[in-house]
């Protein structure tokens, strides 16, 4: 569904993603780890459309259509083209209410019986949001903020979900939540990239899993290799 | 002062409010979203002026036709600062945005003492828009001074349904708080930025109109002070709120007409009464009357 050739980001001098090629069969979750400031943030931001790249090549194909070079697609062309993110920090609009943070979600749709009725979906896979439906985004909890975010990447039906850091600063409880409802939202068909720091909950769900170290992966398998992985342990796992 | 008298003053207040209202919107729509002060608004707003006296005295077109002309015109010009000195800019720094602002505003006032000479001439008004209508108590009105606080009022009104009630205006709201994450769920940007520079020239052209029937000449620089008052009225009501432009505007209006129109002999100090305005509002509540203080980032 997705793959990555040889990708290179620079920020000025800094060469923060090197050589990074990794790939995305449909209907997995894989996931991709590593510390702070390793480049994951980079790489998906990049396949979004919202960094520049240097290099190298980002291959997508669409749901029953021809593999494509996104490298230099318009961002609202590759969320037509089925591929959505829930950004690091949630980055839910403050002033705007839960519903039409979800409505701009579906921008790029326009059959407004199907909005409504994924608005519905939603609502039913976080109950919560359905109570704050007119309240503003600013007045939820980080959780809410949370399942807001991922329920707006939900709302343009992507085919390739990518969440970056879908736990970072949640109560532990909630992390659970937030990674049950990861995996239900993959059984019921789509394609999971994940970008975590929590690693053990991350390669525990994931079909594949990539670690990028300072810029380049060194080490990818299964989720499961990976957690039986002495240095994976010692490194990222707390032994 | 006589009854007449007073309702003639507060219907010029009024009017004159509304039409720095209409042009205010046009920058509190772009610094809301760029954080931008466009210096060429109150040019673009004199050009919709020089565009419907044009259309109508020198190519003698019927006022209807030449109005529509008119603001169709000054929005494609509008349209085209963005895409010319704005656009390609996007990315950097916000001060040379700021710079560019100047330079455009700087050529389109020269720009037109060049093509349209730095004369100043006189707008013919039509008849009917000045004929007075007598009320009880021998109080006289003329049409033009109640059509264009309604004008105003009808459009913000309908700028406020768009902004609200329409996809379009959704993401405009979203771009002003997060441009990037707008973006990320597929909202073209630059085509949303757009929008409200047409929006907000369109709105400075029918200022501009209404600008040159009632005070009936045009000439280069009349977008000027205009200009800096309506983005004093901005600051006012809250640089960013859209009802906030409408009020500080009008209540800029109330201020210089009323204060002239009890205190005869302060008239010479007309034009300083917005800035001091402006320096009480920054003292006291720099966020203006609407504006929020923008929450952080979350």
């Amino acid at each position: 569904m997705l793959k990555i050739n040889d990708l290179n980001i620079f920020y000025g001098a800094i060469h923060a993603v090197r050589n990074v090629s990794l790939e995305i069969q449909q209907g997995d979750i894989v996931t991709l780890i590593g510390a702070n400031g390793a480049g994951k943030s980079s790489v998906i931001r990049s396949i979004m459309g919202l960094v520049k790249i240097n290099s190298g090549e980002i291959i997508y194909t669409p749901k029953n259509g021809k593999p494509v070079n996104i490298s230099n697609m318009p961002v609202e062309n590759r969320v037509k083209s089925g591929i959505a993110l829930s950004p690091e920090g949630r980055r839910i609009l403050p002033q705007l209410t839960v519903e039409e943070n979800l409505k701009l979600g579906a921008y790029i749709r326009n059959d407004v019986s199907g909005i409504l009725s994924d608005i519905d979906y939603v609502y039913t896979l976080f109950p919560r949001l359905k109570e704050r439906r007119k309240q503003k985004g600013s007045t939820l909890s980080g959780g809410e903020q949370q399942m807001l975010a991922l329920g707006r990447a939900l709302m343009s039906r992507p085919d390739l979900l990518m969440l970056d850091e879908p736990s970072l600063g949640l109560a532990p409880i909630l992390v659970d939540e937030v990674f049950e409802i990861i995996r239900e939202i993959n059984s019921q068909g789509k394609t999971i990239l994940l970008v975590e720091q929590n690693a053990w909950a991350a390669l525990k769900i994931a079909k594949r899993a990539y670690v990028l170290e300072t810029g380049s992966i060194n080490i990818s398998g299964t989720g499961q290799e990976l957690l039986n992985d002495p240095k994976i342990r010692a490194a990222y796992l707390g032994g | 002062m006589t009854l007449n008298i007073f309702v003639q003053h507060f219907v010029n207040a009024l009017s004159l409010g509304s039409l720095y209202g209409l042009i205010s919107i046009g920058y509190t729509m772009v610094y809301g979203i760029l954080r931008l002060i466009n210096f060429a608004h109150g040019d673009i707003f004199m050009l919709g002026a020089y565009f419907v006296f044009f259309a109508t005295i020198v190519y003698k077109l019927n006022w209807i036709l030449g109005v529509i002309i008119a603001i169709a015109a000054t929005t494609i010009c509008g349209l085209l600062v963005d895409r010319i000195a704005y656009r390609p800019l996007r990315q950097a720094p916000r001060i040379s945005a700021l710079i560019s602002a100047i330079g455009v505003s700087f050529f389109i006032e020269n720009f037109a003492v060049v093509v349209f000479t730095g004369m100043p001439r006189p707008v013919v008004q039509p008849k009917i828009l000045m004929k007075p209508i007598i009320l009880p108590n021998k109080v006289r009105l003329i049409p033009l001074g109640i059509l264009v606080p309604v004008v105003a009022f009808i459009l913000v009104a309908a700028l406020l349904w768009l902004l609200y009630k329409t996809k379009p205006g959704l993401a405009m709201r979203a771009i002003s708080f997060d441009i990037e994450t707008t973006r990320m769920l597929g909202v073209d940007v630059n085509k949303i930025i757009a929008l409200a520079f047409g929006l907000g020239s369109a709105l400075a052209a029918v200022a501009g109109i209404l600008w040159a029937l009632r005070y009936p000449r045009v000439e280069p620089f009349m977008g000027m002070t205009p200009g800096i008052k309506a983005f004093i009225a901005a600051v006012f009501g809250g640089i960013g709120s859209i009802p906030g432009a409408m009020i500080g505007g009008i209540i800029l209006g109330f201020v210089e007409i009323m204060s002239v129109a009890f205190f005869p002999n302060l008239s010479g100090y007309k034009d300083a009464f917005a800035f001091f305005l402006l320096i009480v509002i920054l003292l006291f509540k720099p966020t203006g009357i609407l504006g929020s203080k923008i929450e952080d980032k979350i």
